[in-house]
């Protein structure tokens, strides 16, 4: 659609024309701020845990346990030098045996949510497929923060 | 013809003074739009666009996304 609008403003002697062809869906997903109406409802990226610990694929189960447990988590995500996400450990994955390495303990491939999605539809889903956690993350895959069941539902409820 | 930009660009072109055009039905733009963008359907272009925006500074369209 844009592409066309693009052009018929051309037509019309606008001299610098642009398009922004991947739209809101990329602004949005890349946790950018919006106007609307639905501006001001709780989304995602707004409610997950951002100082949520994170781990790298080589490292000591137990070492990154400990780190975990101390930051007053029970879950870490499993992320590259770019943050980009490769797998979650919940509680019971971090209970496995501690000489392992966390990517061969991680859960691959979690579930994820985009930022701008609204908090309703995630707590209703996490509840529908009894996630316990999922990691928010922007359309190219990096990590914004970790959402946790309890927190989305919590704040569907006050809306 | 008009240049294809992303994200980065857009933030750019915007602090500068470009015109932001969201060109999708006016409902969805209530619901959620970029920040200072207007709204001006393709219908509407048709008739609104010549005094809606200045010919003279640099105009941003954008939809949802690449479809």
């Amino acid at each position: 659609m844009s592409p066309r609008a693009a052009w018929r403003l051309e037509s019309f002697g606008f001299g610098e024309v642009y398009d922004y062809v991947a739209g809101k869906l990329d602004w949005m997903a890349a946790g950018l701020p919006t106007e609307g109406t639905n501006a001001e409802r709780p989304r995602a990226g707004g409610v997950a845990g951002k100082d949520v610990p994170t781990a790298r694929l080589d490292e000591r189960l137990g070492d990154v346990r400990e780190r975990v447990h101390a930051a007053g988590w029970e879950a870490v995500v499993v992320i590259n030098a770019e943050r980009v996400v490769f797998g979650l450990l919940r509680s019971k994955e971090l209970e496995k045996d501690p000489d392992l390495r966390i990517e061969q303990a991680m859960r691959p491939g979690p579930s994820t949510f985009r930022p701008y999605v609204l908090i309703k539809e995630i707590a209703e889903n996490m509840t529908k497929h009894k996630l316990e956690s999922s990691p928010i993350t922007t359309s190219d895959g990096r990590l914004v923060g970790l959402l946790l069941q309890k927190d989305a539902v919590a704040s569907a409820g006050e809306k | 013809m008009p240049t294809e930009i992303d994200r980065k660009q857009v933030q750019r072109l915007v602090e500068s003074g470009a015109q932001l055009v969201e060109v999708l039905p006016a409902d969805e733009y209530e619901e959620d739009h970029l920040p200072g963008a207007i709204s001006l359907p393709l219908r509407r272009l048709e008739t609104e666009a010549v005094q809606l925006l200045d010919r003279t500074r640099p105009v941003i369209v954008y939809c949802w996304d690449t479809a």
